[in-house]
């Protein structure tokens, strides 16, 4: 210990004097009588506030009950909503009521003496617990794990696999199948033809005006076995643009006039990217703003997505409508697919 | 006949007679022409397309051009596109919701109060619809919400606008500054128009990609959207951010409150 004495480190009290050598516990704060304590009248119209509190709870409840029978939800957006209000208004004063007339209760009119309960001790006796580590001894001592091996071998090892039994089944629905590659296949195949979602109508070429964007799926995709499912990966957004706009394609030919024809699940994460800018020929993704360029390839000029939209190569059929000439050539969706088979 | 006959000789007769000519030639195209199937164009009358080109000399031409040909921005100047083809359907949405004529260049151009009459936007669209086949201004019975199916239209709202305008139509953000308009006051007409034209960054949704009567169901979306939300304060219908905030100033504010009035002590 130094003998080095230093002044700033030195604690004192506010009033210069030094410090105790222990604090005391000051206790409890001295007792202050509230107004009702001392005046019966207040005490009376405590009481009275706590009654109508409870008075107004039991209104509230009738009220709800009575827009229940009176003030059904009906047809229209006015009547549900008034519906809606008056149950919502019966049942939250029904609630509040209660709890603000305990709580007034409690604070105004029960005695409000402090009163200090100590704490148990955690620990046991010792005696106790000395007892307690002889019993577990005993036991190992009798089972003799110590000496029969291939019993506890047989032990942990029924404990090690019991958790599979949980495990399996869990992961093995994830997703409900691990073939990977149906990520890859989408309903589209050569000459199937572009219908409009959700009514699948066929479009023809010469229905698609420069500026327009076209919501499409396949054709036949309410017959698919899993419609839905099918949907989720074969749905496409369709513009067309004046065909000098174009700047680059993902396949010579693909386009067919103008008209181009793209994945509608990003790249990043998978969600509809269709937001179309006519005028910048900008596709965004709503989730992560990620930015694809629709006359550049659907390049990513913007956003966390790593790589372009896959194009739909597109033709026209004899009766003129468009069809596609193939399928995706690269998997459509989140990027990991394409890294894992 | 007389006066006729002694100028027939006149310097300038041939120029006259070039003239007439001329005029004739372009008064029988004019009624010639195959009939356009709009009603709205069949029923502008030639002294509204005259007009009409007087309003647009007067207030467009600056930017579009004297014969709304379209002019390249110079220097940060004012340009704009040939208005030739857009039809009346066009010009009734940008000057009808006072987008045109444009204040100011930005982002995109904004909505702001209306400049025109109702009679001069009507002559405007008679003019710019002479100049080239277009969208025509819908009919009344067209854009009557309460003719549409709103269960189809809410599907495809879903489909084709609601990436953009949000769910119920309380518009959203787009790139660089731009955005979807909410349409909350937009009149049944104008997000007809807007379908139809495609104006600035939105894309044209013409009558074979969703039909004449599939718009009018969007438009009965639209309209039941206005009567407000079932639930309640539907608090812009804008999502987590507005209903966060509420959540965490008015809900845990409440809390707090309780918890400090239920610890201190009474007086």
């Amino acid at each position: 210990m130094s003998t080095h004495h230093d002044p700033s480190t030195d604690l004192t009290t506010r009033d210069g004097a030094p410090l105790p050598e222990r604090f005391e516990d000051p206790g409890l704060h001295e007792h202050r009588a509230r107004v009702g304590d001392t005046d019966p009248k207040a005490q009376k119209r405590a009481e009275r506030q706590v009654v109508v509190l409870f008075t107004i709870s039991i209104l509230g409840t009738i009220g709800a009950i009575v827009a229940y029978a009176l003030v059904p939800p009906g047809e229209t957006v006015g009547t549900m909503r008034l519906s809606n209000l008056l149950l919502g208004l019966g049942l939250f004063l029904g609630l509040a009521g209660i709890g603000l007339a305990a709580v007034h209760w409690a604070k105004s009119l029960m005695n409000d003496h402090e009163r200090a309960e100590d704490r148990h001790p955690t620990a046991s006796s010792d005696a106790v617990r000395v007892k307690a580590v002889e019993a577990l001894r005993e036991g190992a001592k009798d089972s003799s794990i110590g000496r029969r091996g291939v019993l506890k071998g047989a032990m942990v090892t029924s404990l090690a696999l019991f958790p599979l039994a949980i495990a399996v089944p869990l992961v093995g629905n994830l997703g409900g199948g691990w073939d990977v590659s149906q990520s890859k296949r989408t309903m589209w195949r050569r000459g199937t033809r572009l219908t409009i979602d959700p009514s699948g109508r066929p479009i023809k070429a010469s229905d698609v005006t420069i500026g327009s964007a076209f919501h499409v799926i396949p054709e036949g995709l309410e017959e698919a076995e899993h419609p839905l499912n099918e949907k989720a990966k074969a749905v496409v957004l369709m513009v067309r643009m004046d065909p000098r706009d174009i700047k680059s394609e993902q396949g010579e030919g693909w386009s067919y006039d103008g008209i181009l024809a793209f994945s509608k699940i990003c790249t990043h994460v998978g969600c509809p990217v269709a937001l179309y800018e006519q005028q910048t020929h900008h596709i965004l993704c709503p989730c992560h703003q990620s930015t694809f360029d629709a006359a550049d390839g659907a390049k990513v000029v913007f956003g966390p997505a790593h790589r372009p939209l896959p194009q739909l190569p597109i033709t026209v059929d004899d009766e003129g409508y468009l069809v596609a000439q193939d399928g995706f050539d690269s998997p459509i969706g989140p990027s990991f697919w394409e890294r894992l088979t | 006949m007389k006066a006729l006959a002694a100028r027939r000789h006149h310097r300038s007769a041939p120029v006259v007679l070039l003239l007439l000519a001329l005029l004739l030639t372009g008064a029988v195209y004019a009624i010639a022409q195959p009939a356009s199937a709009d009603a709205a164009q069949a029923a502008a009358s030639e002294s509204d397309v005259a007009a009409g080109q007087k309003l647009f000399q007067a207030n467009c031409a600056t930017c579009h051009g004297v014969s709304a040909e379209g002019r390249e921005a110079v220097d940060g100047g004012a340009g704009g596109p040939s208005l030739i083809g857009v039809g009346a359907a066009a010009v009734d949405f940008q000057v009808g919701t006072g987008r045109m004529p444009a204040q100011m260049n930005g982002a995109q151009i904004q909505a702001k109060p209306v400049q025109f009459t109702q009679d001069d936007i009507n002559k405007l669209a008679a003019y710019v619809a002479s100049l080239g086949a277009g969208p025509a201004i819908p009919t009344e019975e067209q854009v009557d919400p309460s003719k549409g199916d709103a269960a189809n239209g809410m599907a495809l709202f879903r489909t084709n606008c609601a990436m953009c305008h949000n769910a119920v139509g309380a518009g959203g953000a787009l790139s660089q500054g731009k955005w979807a308009p909410a349409l909350d006051d937009t009149t049944p007409t104008h997000i007809y128009e807007a379908m139809l034209t495609g104006p600035q960054s939105m894309p044209v949704f013409n009558d074979a990609n969703i039909t004449p009567d599939e718009k009018r169901d969007i438009i009965a979306y639209l309209d039941e959207q206005r009567d407000g939300s079932p639930g309640g304060l539907s608090l812009g219908s804008l999502g987590p951010v507005s209903e966060g905030l509420w959540a965490w100033v008015v809900g845990i504010g409440l809390l707090i409150g309780a918890s400090v009035w239920i610890g201190a002590k009474s007086s």
